[in-house]
């Protein structure tokens, strides 16, 4: 089976280029998944660079762009992927080495929206000795975007953050917004919609809905932001 | 080309040319335990930062999937000696017994806070926080189940740590991401005083001087080849702390999880069994009524794995191999399985193509959490021996978390309480460091000379073990690499110190390892980069795994009884008189040294060691 695989070093590249990579058909067993069969390229030319650590699709480290869709490798079966498979590093965030992106930018935009629980005045002392009470109709609003894992899927497949990444959250950091804005425990909804009522921040999302089509998770980052978007309607009406 | 990149790598131990900074305190890793020490250091005055080899969200407690042990008593009446007396007999009254009433007593008030940091768990029909029944827990010390584990669906360990590293944005902590600690560093008077790291993005090494280093580096599973560890997890601030000269205690407790996915070895949480799940062999009996008649499934893991083996063993296994056996949940409601299981639904779609709703899934035990580590008290200083063998405080070092051995867990970890150990712990650790810092003035501590020799050795000889050319990558090459003595290790630890070992399997896993350490000496590597070298990192970390398996197979082979989950075929019972203590491992010599139990808590009565029966 053929790999062809995005290769550059910074130190002795002058730039990227495609490099080659073969598997005999026998290495590939049917639930091989591309993870697997990307260390066993290691083995070949252990120079080969990308990240990953836990295996099983609730890290977040190893987002890959794989015949033009972002992925996890660890849960993508190599024998669902069409040969020769193409795989380069998420596309609009800086290259470190061959498929390691530089991830700042998201991160900082995922920082931006405030995602902590704020049940509390900033000076007020927490009550330990009782937790906060939500009702299981509560909690299940949170269903669908605590999920998470900041692989950076997502936002590295939306339009709109490839232009402008410094600006506008993107997908993942509005649906961490939207998991704050809805949680019964936290008293600063009005200050949280104020603050992304912005033609950037949330309003460059044009409903281009690569974000859903590419999460790992099963999320839907595309349903959040319009949730977003109708809260603060309602917000004005109020 | 080749010139400059050798110019560039020799940077690396150059102390000359590393980046200095100051800080009061280091805390190494950026898990549940660090991120918890770092948050409670954050609203102090002290300068602190943490250093994590992934960004902190990728730590290996997003993988947590049960719950947190605490008795909220939120579903079933509960109180927290009965967690203690749990957890003590748990441990197979190896665990320290101060240390356990601690953690016990803490529990109820930490999952509260938590709670209030945003941690979003599953609620009651009261709105409390939902609590599950987990094995080895009881109500009124062994009479009748209890419901004691705290649960955010099947994602606990991930709601934990993403709710950790929002609190510490919110508190401003610094962050080094992707930075892997390489050694700690004494000055000359034998002081700790801070840490050398190697910045993995850019190649370069950093010094960081720092009046206190807590290590707070998890597990180290990839010892074994079936695990339910991240890549990650390969015991690095354990091996530090042996390269400093210091201890480690109880290395031959290593937990198997009773429910891997069998031959791959991801996780299948305990909830699984604490929701109805129930094991059977291959002739369909729910077979666990035979080793724990009371309890059955949710017995203890270190019972529960052992009989899954022994099944096995005796040809009662599932499959055409015979062996494995199945974890059932088809009887449960389908409802119960989406809404408190999906994370473990969906391992067993993507890994195996199966519906727990409808179809039983195959495990077996896998390798899963370390119960030894680095010695410390409840405190989470990091202990020593003097050499009348009393156990002394190291100054300015801290463990916590899984690296740590407090010892809570002692020869078999109650599900559950390892995420209540970081969390506790870590807090613990953060309090007793905050008092000692505001003693000090910092500045006392930047002065005296450091002692860099052993580390800029080791930095050099993986700067330097390099091919001079670089072969073509589609000839593969006989020469040995990282990869196939990492592989080999594995291996080889699987088979000889697995879930049963004997004195013949251990003897040959010493001489084993012995080789494998002199290949490690000899291999040498391809990437000559400075950008994040893969290669070089993993070169060091199976360095640090290589340590770990020396005191793993030295500590089991002298301990010759069987106790928690330390099996040993030929000594298969628990010999409490010439047993009950703890081993300390050193890795000059192998020397191996012993210390008691604590079986005196803080305000109760001691539980005296008894028959364990579930």
């Amino acid at each position: 089976m053929q790999f062809s695989i995005y290769r550059y070093q910074p130190q002795t590249d002058a730039e990227p280029f495609m490099q080659t990579f073969e598997l005999d058909e026998a290495q590939v067993t049917d639930d091989m998944m591309l993870l697997g069969a990307l260390e066993l390229l290691r083995e070949q030319d252990p120079t080969l660079t990308f990240r990953s650590s836990c295996k099983e699709g609730v890290c977040g480290s190893d987002g890959m762009n794989v015949n033009g869709q972002n992925v996890l490798s660890c849960i993508t079966r190599v024998r669902t992927l069409k040969a020769p498979v193409v795989i380069r590093p998420m596309p609009g965030l800086p290259v470190i080495r061959d498929l390691v992106i530089d991830m700042d930018l998201f991160y900082q935009q995922y920082e931006a929206v405030d995602p902590y629980l704020q049940p509390t005045q900033p000076n007020q002392t927490i009550d330990l000795d009782h937790e906060l009470l939500q009702s299981p109709e509560e909690r299940e609003r949170l269903d669908g975007s605590y999920e998470c894992i900041l692989c950076g899927c997502c936002a590295t497949s939306c339009p709109s953050f490839w232009w402008n990444p410094d600006q506008f959250h993107g997908p993942a950091a509005l649906l961490a917004a939207r998991r704050f804005v809805v949680d019964s425990r936290d008293i600063t909804t009005r200050d949280r919609l104020e603050k992304l009522d912005d033609v950037y921040k949330t309003f460059r999302c044009r409903n281009i809905q690569n974000c859903t089509a590419s999460c790992p998770k099963g999320l839907n980052p595309s349903q959040a932001i319009n949730e977003l978007k109708s809260l603060m309607l309602k917000k004005q009406v109020d | 080309m080749t010139t400059q990149t050798d110019n560039e790598s020799s940077r690396l131990s150059d102390p000359g040319q590393w980046d200095l900074y100051h800080f009061d305190a280091v805390i190494v890793g950026a898990g549940g335990a660090g991120l918890r020490s770092a948050l409670q250091l954050a609203q102090s005055e002290q300068k602190v930062a943490v250093v994590s080899k992934v960004f902190p969200t990728r730590s290996h407690t997003v993988a947590a999937q049960g719950g947190i042990n605490a008795a909220l008593g939120n579903v079933s009446d509960d109180n927290w000696h009965w967690h203690m007396y749990d957890t003590v007999k748990g441990s197979d009254y190896l665990g320290d017994q101060d240390a356990i009433e601690f953690m016990c007593r803490e529990a109820t008030e930490i999952v509260r806070e938590l709670e209030h940091f945003g941690v979003p768990f599953s609620r009651t029909d009261a709105g409390k926080i939902y609590q599950r029944p987990f094995g080895g827990q009881s109500q009124d010390f062994g009479a009748s189940q209890a419901t004691r584990t705290c649960a955010a669906a099947d994602r606990t360990g991930h709601a934990i740590l993403h709710t950790l590293y929002q609190q510490n944005l919110r508190a401003g902590t610094t962050f080094f991401n992707e930075a892997f600690a390489i050694d700690l560093v004494k000055d000359t008077t034998g002081q700790i005083a801070g840490l050398v790291i190697l910045d993995i993005a850019s190649g370069e090494t950093r010094l960081l001087r720092a009046r206190s280093v807590v290590l707070a580096t998890g597990g180290a599973c990839q010892l074994f080849e079936t695990n339910t560890n991240a890549k990650i997890n390969t015991g690095d601030g354990l091996s530090m702390v042996l390269r400093a000269g210091l201890p480690l205690q109880d290395m031959e407790f290593w937990q198997f999880h009773p429910t891997g996915v069998a031959g791959k070895g991801m996780l299948l949480s305990e909830a699984a069994r604490g929701e109805g799940g129930l094991l059977r062999n291959g002739d369909g009996k729910a077979f666990m009524v035979d080793y724990a008649p009371n309890v059955k499934d949710l017995a203890s893991r270190d019972v529960v794995a052992r009989a899954i083996a022994v099944e096995v063993k005796e040809g009662r296994g599932c499959g055409l191999k015979k062996d494995h056996v199945l974890l059932d949940l088809t009887h449960l409601d389908e409802e119960v399985i989406k809404k408190r299981l999906p994370g473990i639904r969906d391992i067993a779609l993507t890994f195996l193509g199966l519906d727990m709703c409808d179809s039983p899934i195959p495990v077996y035990p896998t390798a899963h959490y370390m119960m030894g580590g680095i010695p410390t008290n409840f405190h989470g200083q990091v202990l020593t021996q003097t050499a009348a063998g009393e156990p002394t405080p190291v100054d300015g070092l801290y463990a916590i978390g899984e690296c740590a051995c407090v010892s809570v867990h002692g020869a078999n970890r109650l599900g559950g309480n390892s995420l209540l150990d970081i969390v506790v712990f870590g807090r613990a650790a953060a309090r007793h460091l905050q008092a000692t810092l505001a003693e000090h003035k910092a500045s006392d501590f930047f002065d005296p000379e450091l002692e860099l020799t052993p580390v800029v050795q080791r930095l050099a000889h993986w700067t330097q073990a390099v091919q001079a050319e670089k072969p073509d990558a589609n000839e593969p090459s006989d020469d040995d690499s990282i990869a196939a003595i990492r592989r080999d290790l594995q291996a080889v630890m699987q088979r000889d110190c697995g879930v049963f070992r004997t004195e013949q399997t251990l003897s040959e896993l010493c001489d084993t390892l012995n080789n494998l350490q002199q290949r490690l000496h000899r291999v040498t590597l391809q990437d000559a980069g400075l950008a994040f070298n893969l290669e070089r990192l993993e070169a060091m970390e199976l360095e640090n795994l290589m340590t770990l398996a020396f005191a793993t197979a030295h500590s089991a082979r002298a301990r010759t009884e069987s106790r928690g989950a330390h099996s040993r075929m030929d000594y298969p019972e628990r010999n409490d008189q010439a047993w009950l203590k703890h081993s300390l491992y050193f890795r000059q010599d192998h020397a191996l040294t012993y210390k008691p139990v604590n079986l005196t808590p803080l305000t109760v009565d001691g539980f005296e060691p008894k028959a364990r029966v579930y």
